[in-house]
């Protein structure tokens, strides 16, 4: 368990079950995220990562179980009350799920004009969150102007514009090159050490997993860190990033770093390789 | 062991299914209507939307709405004609229109550029996450996406009929100039003379119908898209051929129903 283990959960899951015509995609699922924490959500294709976040995030109610997000049972709420709640969470899309019709500045700034913020409050914020993923030149441009990597930046620009507490990436690297990937993660260690945001992340890629536990953002240099770099620590993972793997709709394993790296299970090694 | 299915389960699942499709249709349709009493309400959107569906109808309706009129006068004098009564083209073209072709033919046309266009938009924001997109951050998109499209087209279609009505009018007035010899002025007049307040409403009536029709089921189908860029397409169809029909449909009732009414009020 880890230190942070010992407050509230931000984010659980317990023994939720969802079904459509073709079966049940996910069986009894079971985990907690807790405050600033980050939980890997690890899986290979259709294994119900992309359907856990969209759970979370009450975008889909589950058949069975409950869903409970900043001590409210998100499972259970009615539409009306999903909208305001939604508000307190970012979600990361896929391939960014930007508003096409909209220029970037738009998109960004989209949740701060739902709420009726003063125009002239609107574009330092929409600035300062471009800035932040490195992409203020691109304010102006539409999202077929931009590459996918830029997209994703974008996307999570949009998703942290409110400061939420919660920001949920669902497979934030998925179909990019590694260097650009590197840049993703690098941007969710930053938000991660910034900010403090719990996350919950979902990903095929273990090595994402591995890069935000063994890094850290270090606001003094302005740059990502390998752990060892840390005065205080001794090169160890981050107790505040933990992996949960599922297989077949079902958590196959949870634990921590170090533990899933010393896994011998050939399903987990899989992923290690 | 895996039980087959028979045709009684197959026809059974196939009418739930088409029962639980007009009960989302339904609720879709409804939904787009109450958003207009509560807050928010998305005014630049709806005038976007009336802008593309109505402004950008406005070619289309009048080049088809002129030789629809001017079709009209050659067919109905051709009958005339033989009576002697060629006068009277103006009261037939005048009462065809404003009753029936003007509302049904203006709001196929709408229909065929609008449903697609909501149909395929909707439904490409589906399939790209958009929509989801909207809901995380807290916007209803029955509130942001359907109302402001249904309500631009139950206000532009009226008048779009309204211009419809007049170019086929002017349409059926050259034709019957140059092809039956008839006085403009004596065709104008009989035209006005011959329409009552009913026809008018009964015009108005149907293309207000057909307009929440054709932009209820575009925007249905637009968000209710399975199979990625290939159900767009497929879907987009089916908001085209669902649309045209319940206009069809739906006006031989309004008919009956605006006649009866006529006969009981007027």
């Amino acid at each position: 368990m880890t230190t942070a283990a010992t407050n509230e959960a931000t984010i659980s899951f317990r023994d939720v079950r969802l079904g459509f015509e073709e079966g049940d995609i996910v069986h009894g699922l079971s985990f907690e995220v807790y405050p600033r924490e980050t939980l890997v959500l690890l899986g290979e294709t259709g294994t119900g990562k992309t359907l856990s976040l969209k759970m979370a995030a009450g975008l889909l109610r589950p058949s069975e179980g409950e869903v409970n997000v900043l001590g409210r049972k998100v499972s259970h709420m009615s539409e009306r009350e999903l909208l305001a709640f939604r508000r307190e969470i970012g979600f990361v899309f896929q391939e960014g799920a930007l508003f096409d019709s909209m220029t970037v500045e738009e998109n960004v700034a989209y949740r701060l004009r739902e709420e009726h913020v003063a125009e002239e409050e609107i574009e330092p914020k929409v600035r300062e969150a471009l800035r932040f993923v490195e992409l203020e030149h691109a304010i102006d441009l539409v999202p077929s102007e931009l590459s996918g990597g830029m997209r994703r930046r974008v996307s999570i620009a949009r998703a942290l514009i409110t400061s939420p507490p919660i920001v949920l990436y669902d497979s934030p690297t998925a179909g990019l090159d590694p260097v650009t990937s590197q840049t993703i993660i690098s941007l969710i260690l930053r938000l991660r050490d910034t900010y403090g945001v719990t996350a919950l992340l979902a990903t095929h890629r273990l090595q994402d997993g591995f890069a935000l536990a063994n890094f850290f953002f270090d606001s003094k240099s302005n740059r990502v860190l390998p752990n060892s770099s840390k005065p205080e620590g001794k090169g160890e993972p981050d107790s505040n990033t933990r992996f949960v793997v599922l297989r077949d709709g079902k958590v196959f394993f949870a634990g921590s770093t170090e533990e899933l790296a010393a896994a011998k299970d050939s399903y987990l090694q899989r992923f290690l390789v | 062991m895996v039980r087959e299915a028979s045709i009684s389960d197959i026809l059974v699942g196939s009418a739930k299914e088409n029962v639980l499709r007009v009960q989302e249709y339904s609720y879709l349709a409804l939904q787009s209507l109450t958003n207009l009493f509560s807050r928010p309400f998305y005014g630049q959107d709806l005038l976007d939307q009336m802008d593309s569906i109505g402004v950008g109808s406005i070619p289309i309706v009048l080049l088809t709405g002129f030789f629809i009129g001017a079709v009209m006068v050659l067919q109905t004098a051709s009958q005339f004609v033989r009576f002697g009564q060629t006068s009277l083209t103006g009261d037939a073209v005048s009462l065809a229109l404003v009753r029936e072709l003007g509302p049904t033919l203006t709001s196929l046309l709408v229909t065929g550029r609008c449903a697609s266009g909501i149909a395929s938009e909707l439904g490409s924001m589906l399939v790209t996450e958009q929509v989801d997109a909207m809901r995380a951050m807290g916007t209803d998109p029955s509130r942001k996406l359907v109302t402001p499209r249904v309500l631009a087209t139950v206000l532009a279609v009226p008048l779009l009929t309204v211009m419809s009505d007049f170019i086929g009018l002017v349409g059926g007035c050259v034709a019957a100039v140059f092809s039956l010899r008839l006085g403009v002025v004596q065709f104008w007049t009989r035209a006005i003379n011959a329409l009552e307040l009913s026809d008018i409403l009964q015009g108005g009536l149907k293309s207000i119908i057909f307009a929440f029709i054709l932009a209820s089921v575009g925007c249905y189908k637009g968000l209710t898209v399975r199979g990625g860029t290939q159900g767009v397409g497929r879907s987009t169809t089916q908001a085209v051929v669902i649309s045209s029909v319940m206009i069809i449909v739906a006006d031989t009732f309004l008919t009956k129903l605006a006649l009866y009414l006529a006969d009981k009020l007027f």
